[in-house]
């Protein structure tokens, strides 16, 4: 069990112990990078095809069946076709701006990407402030997103562009607080020391995750809501919105800066999931304590399919926001419910040493009540006052 | 790392430049740049003189440069909500053209 | 010099440079968060990992978007005609000129401020936060306040009035 867990973290020391003591640095460096780039590369690849399929599936259709079996090797043809597709900068944009966009859409994200731990000792850089610079790294990507509106000089790409950034930035706040409040219950912002604290088993059996503590459960709702519009995934899909604004900032692009985009968005999908997994699922630990024979890198990627398959089927199922009420939802529920997470975590943690029978029952009525009252009034008040009843058709009948 | 010269040097070509910019741009949102440019130079001595400073345990040039971007945050805010009040109020942000307040 | 140092400081210098001087402001924006980079990776050149952190997420994040957001707000394509701010153009650049140039002599011509003293390791974010919240606490607590305030005025300063139309001309 302890090899197949250590497989990768030994195979890379014995790499690297092939090399004379002052290359030994610089190796190290270059296979965890190439790691990172490859494995979440090939994740993207396999992404599409299941994203591909999956709606596919929910929407009565079988989705790419033509290249290999399965249509497995669809992403294949997707990329050669990016890549010998006509590269085309607009007359009249930004060639510099224009050109640098879709770089500075993903290197960050792949910078970002460095701090998530994915299995025991297998962390590229463990940063003493790891969660603030995953954070800062998103906020590259807005001016990425910028410059892709602006240099490619067309209406829509600016418009969608503006959109993308008023969502990031009114997400972000949700998000980065919902991250604090983890780091403030951990009392540290290293992820690694995150999932230290997620060590240890309920009763011997049910691992000790934040979500499974009131606050916990509550900033991950928030904090998954925020990722979702983070990551620009639907219902959230705003600034692409294809049926209005046709692809946004990304409407100028063609053949390979088209693909890399479309890369830096997964590749945020990936690194927003994974905080998630981080941050209140555990990390690279698993569920059960009898499940603790699975190599820890195969929780952490079986949780990321788990996440990927649910935001696909968000997808699938669920409609596009107006800019309205993508705005209200943000600064009238987001906020103000992050920032009584906040409180509730701080009830729980007063709470932790009381003595009275039932303690854990009641730490969670109070911490847990707290967000739930908060919850229904919110909710209430941002809401129209709409009675709803049968619906009738004018038309369609 | 380098000698603390040096950074002192680096702090200052970036406020000299901050200050040109001020002193010879007439776009308002240009001079707020400089102005922010200027910020970070000073920024950039806090951090410095902590790194080369004789005391080991201080923290508090980190903590002056954390303060330091929290002003700047403040003052950027502020800034730009005038700048896109002179906008409404004389359709442009050239500093040369706001000459209400000239006797 | 070291060669990262030197990489380090003519890029800043050099995206500094661009803010200042650039036509469009567009550019000059998109410049400075060149230097606003080169700026956080010099924090991380002196070991300040914390520091580099909040600026990318302040500066990047914040500040330039906010920057470029404006510059949208205000039609962007402000050109510079022959008028600037302080008249001549030379009188502006030799003021700079001579601010800077007293402050290198400064700095060049003390001995004293060249003295390095033992280099130390990062400090613990640990320690750092121990005394924001102890010493510094009404320092905190006063720059929440200066940040809720200037939140507020920036809204009231730029909300739209009825009475704010443009000057007939």
């Amino acid at each position: 069990m302890n090899a197949l867990d250590q497989l990768f973290v030994n195979l890379k020391q014995a790499i690297v112990g092939w090399f004379p003591g002052e290359w030994r640095l610089g190796v190290s460096v270059v296979i965890s990078a190439a790691a990172i780039v490859g494995v979440y590369a090939g994740l993207f690849a396999i992404t599409t095809w299941i994203e591909r399929k999956g709606l596919g599936r929910i929407q009565n259709r079988p989705g790419p069946n033509r290249v290999g079996p399965f249509g497995l090797l669809q992403p294949l043809a997707d990329g050669l076709k990016a890549l010998i597709k006509e590269d085309i900068i607009p007359q009249r944009a930004d060639r510099l701006v224009h050109t640098l966009a879709p770089i500075l859409a993903v290197v960050p994200v792949i910078l970002a990407l460095a701090v998530i731990p994915v299995g025991r000792n297998m962390v590229a850089v463990d940063l003493q402030a790891g969660l603030i610079f995953f954070f800062a790294m998103g906020g590259v990507k807005e001016i990425a997103v910028f410059m892709a509106g602006w240099g490619s000089r067309n209406a829509y790409s600016l418009l969608g562009s503006m959109r993308a950034i008023a969502q990031m930035i009114s997400y972000e706040m949700p998000l980065v607080l919902s991250g604090l409040v983890v780091a403030m219950a951990v009392g540290s912002l290293s992820l690694v020391d995150i999932i230290e604290a997620q060590a240890g088993y309920y009763g011997g059996v049910l691992a000790r995750w934040h979500v499974f503590t009131p606050w916990g459960l509550a900033g991950f709702l928030l904090f998954l809501v925020a990722a979702t519009a983070e990551a620009n995934r639907t219902p959230f899909d705003l600034p692409e919105g294809e049926s209005e604004i046709i692809a946004g900032h990304m409407l100028e692009y063609s053949g390979f800066k088209y693909a890399l985009f479309f890369l830096g968005e997964y590749m945020g999908l990936f690194g927003m999931s994974g905080l998630a997994i981080t941050l209140f699922l555990g990390g690279w630990r698993a569920p059960f304590s009898f499940l603790e024979w699975i190599p820890s890198w195969m929780w952490f990627f079986g949780k990321l399919f788990a996440f990927i398959a649910f935001f696909v089927w968000l997808r699938g199922t669920l409609p596009r926001l107006r800019a309205d009420q993508l705005m209200e939802f943000a600064w009238k529920f987001m906020l103000p419910m992050v920032l009584l997470d906040v409180v509730a975590l701080a009830l729980w943690q007063y709470t932790a040493h009381w003595s009275v029978p039932l303690a854990g029952l009641w730490r969670w009525v109070l911490s847990g009540g707290l967000m739930f009252v908060a919850y229904l009034g919110l909710a209430r008040l941002i809401s129209p006052r709409r009675r709803v009843g049968p619906r009738t058709y004018r038309f369609a009948e | 790392m380098a000698p603390l010269h040096q950074y002192l040097l680096l702090s200052l070509l970036l406020f000299g430049l901050g200050l040109a910019g001020v002193m010879t741009r007439r776009n308002g949102l240009i001079t707020l740049m400089g102005i922010e440019l200027m910020l970070n130079a000073a920024n950039l001595n806090f951090i410095a003189f902590w790194r080369h400073g004789p005391n080991p345990d201080a923290v508090e040039g980190v903590l002056l440069a954390m303060f330091a971007i929290g002003v700047a945050a403040a003052e950027v805010a502020v800034g730009l909500a005038l700048v896109i009040a002179i906008f409404r109020r004389f359709r442009t942000v050239n500093l040369d053209e706001v000459q209400e307040l000239k006797g | 010099m070291s060669a990262t140092f030197a990489i380090l400081a003519t890029w800043t210098v050099l995206a500094a440079l661009g803010a200042m001087a650039l036509r469009k402001p567009v550019h000059a924006a998109l410049s400075l968060v060149g230097a606003l980079m080169g700026v956080a990776f010099t924090y991380l050149n002196l070991g300040a990992e914390f520091i580099t952190a909040v600026q990318v997420l302040v500066y990047v994040g914040a500040v330039a978007i906010l920057i470029v957001f404006v510059l949208q707000l205000t039609r962007g394509e402000g050109v510079e005609g022959e008028s600037l701010a302080v008249q001549p153009a030379s009188l502006g650049l030799g003021i700079a000129l001579l601010v800077t140039g007293g402050l290198i002599a400064a700095v060049v011509f003390l001995p004293d401020w060249r003295a390095a003293w033992p280099e130390k390791g990062d400090v613990a974010l640990k320690r750092l936060g121990e005394v924001l919240m102890n010493r510094y606490v009404v320092a905190l607590e006063a720059i929440g306040l200066l940040l809720t305030i200037a939140m507020i005025g920036a809204v009231l300063i730029a909300l739209k009035r009825p009475d704010s139309q443009p000057p007939e001309s």
